[in-house]
């Protein structure tokens, strides 16, 4: 199948400046990006080799001597494209706060407590119909610098893949009806109030494992048409 | 059931924020192993191995220390280790995908071979270049551009560097170190001499 990755998708992104979130002041082009017609080196990607995930790599839960604090969750859902087709075989990195709200990295010192049981990274790849499904616990919300009593709503860090190098994605997945979504600059830097619901995950009842864990469903768009719509159809 | 894709249209780009290094590029320093390195070459890769390196600013001429870069290349044969490239088969491990994290003083550095040609849509070549993906805290949605070599004499006649203002190219043009297999090119974010991204 051939893929087209119209331009107009991206108009679901945040625009790179939005002074709300103060660090995008210095980090944003000033000047346009410079329209181009995608070329093979843009309509391919990456393909990744049995050694990039290991058995277990989705389970955040079980990479130390003991379990993690904090309320256990399962993450799952699919991969797709513009057409609502699986993505096969993408890679899905993961990583977050632990269930108190801090990150493992040196650099988050605000005073909440590490759990040595939890690192917080996670990978795994989709499979032939595009599914994925992580094993975390659910991360806490976080204060940070950005502006007075600034604390963003709790969130998972995603990087996917998929088809080409242009369907590279890294967005951050929410959990339903977060109150601190009205005041986070970054939720909010995505204009349109659709494309922001669909950073929002989903509680399944349905997949929530009885006396284990509550289940959160979360499906991932990616740039991609079929070249052909018709064919399929 | 209730699902967060109910209409059309793609998950938006969130920043990669301050805190990935122990998740996407832990290098050693964190209790996780890296999915890739900032290294492309493989045992049965062949073609020139180059150094591809610099630093990254933001529009204060600050150093950047938390950006991720990717890259994404041809071999030396301008072949994609990706199976939609249809034309012939590369050097069989060599995936011609790398990462790397700035550090401290905003460094990066890519353990690469040369690109060879790659055609563009009407069949006409390309010159050699790597597409590189640059994500960063305060950078809401990362940005695409490309590096280009300043020993090829390919570049004139480039169809993309040709939609570039002649005044701006040089943002794309890594430079070649005198006697050494090391191409040098910084990264600005913003302001004057601000690197040309592309709206791909």
């Amino acid at each position: 199948m051939t893929f087209i990755y119209p331009v107009d998708s991206n108009k679901a992104h945040p625009l790179p400046l939005s002074p709300e979130y103060k660090s995008s002041i210095k980090r944003a082009p000033n000047k346009p990006l410079i329209p181009m017609r995608h070329t093979l080196s843009e309509l391919t990607g990456p393909v990744y080799g049995h050694e990039t995930v290991r058995e277990g790599d989705n389970d955040l839960t079980t990479q130390h001597s003991g379990e993690p604090i904090g309320e256990r969750i399962i993450v799952h859902g699919h991969v797709l494209d513009e057409d609502g087709r699986g993505v096969p075989n993408s890679l899905v990195e993961i990583w977050q706060a632990n269930s108190c709200g801090r990150y493992v990295h040196v650099r988050d010192q605000h005073p909440a407590p590490l759990d040595p049981n939890f690192t917080g990274a996670g990978r795994t790849q989709s499979d032939a119909a595009g599914y994925y499904r992580f094993v975390t616990i659910k991360p806490g919300a976080y204060p940070w610098g950005n502006h007075h009593n600034a604390w963003r709503p709790a969130h998972i860090h995603l990087s996917v893949f998929g088809h080409s190098f242009v369907t590279r994605l890294v967005t951050q997945m929410y959990f339903p009806a977060d109150p601190l979504f009205p005041f986070d600059p970054i939720f909010n830097s995505v204009p349109d109030e659709k494309a922001r619901a669909r950073m929002v995950s989903s509680f399944d009842l349905e997949n929530t494992q009885p006396e284990w864990a509550l289940c959160y469903r979360f499906n991932i768009v990616l740039r991609g048409k079929n070249a052909t719509p018709m064919e399929n159809h | 059931m209730q699902d967060n894709v109910k209409d059309n249209g793609i998950t938006p780009s969130q920043t990669v924020g301050p805190f990935f290094k122990y998740g996407l590029t832990p290098t050693g320093d964190y209790a996780w192993n890296d999915a890739f390195t900032n290294s492309t070459l493989t045992p049965d890769v062949t073609g020139d191995r180059v150094r591809i390196e610099g630093r990254v600013f933001d529009g204060d001429g600050v150093a950047v220390p938390d950006c991720m870069l990717e890259i994404w290349q041809a071999d030396a044969q301008g072949r994609f280790a990706d199976p939609q490239d249809k034309r012939a088969l590369p050097n069989a491990s060599f995936r011609g995908f790398a990462r790397c994290g700035t550090d401290k003083d905003g460094n990066y550095a890519f353990d690469t071979v040369k690109p060879g040609v790659v055609p563009d849509p009407d069949g006409k070549p390309q010159a050699p270049h790597v597409l590189l993906a640059v994500f960063g805290r305060g950078m809401l949605r990362h940005l695409y551009t490309r590096i280009y070599f300043s020993d090829e004499a390919g570049n004139a006649a480039d169809p993309v560097l040709a939609l570039v203002p002649a005044d701006r190219r040089a943002t794309l043009i890594a430079t070649r170190e005198a006697g050494k297999a090391v191409y040098r090119l910084d990264l600005r974010l913003q302001g004057d001499d601000e690197t040309v991204f592309f709206d791909v």
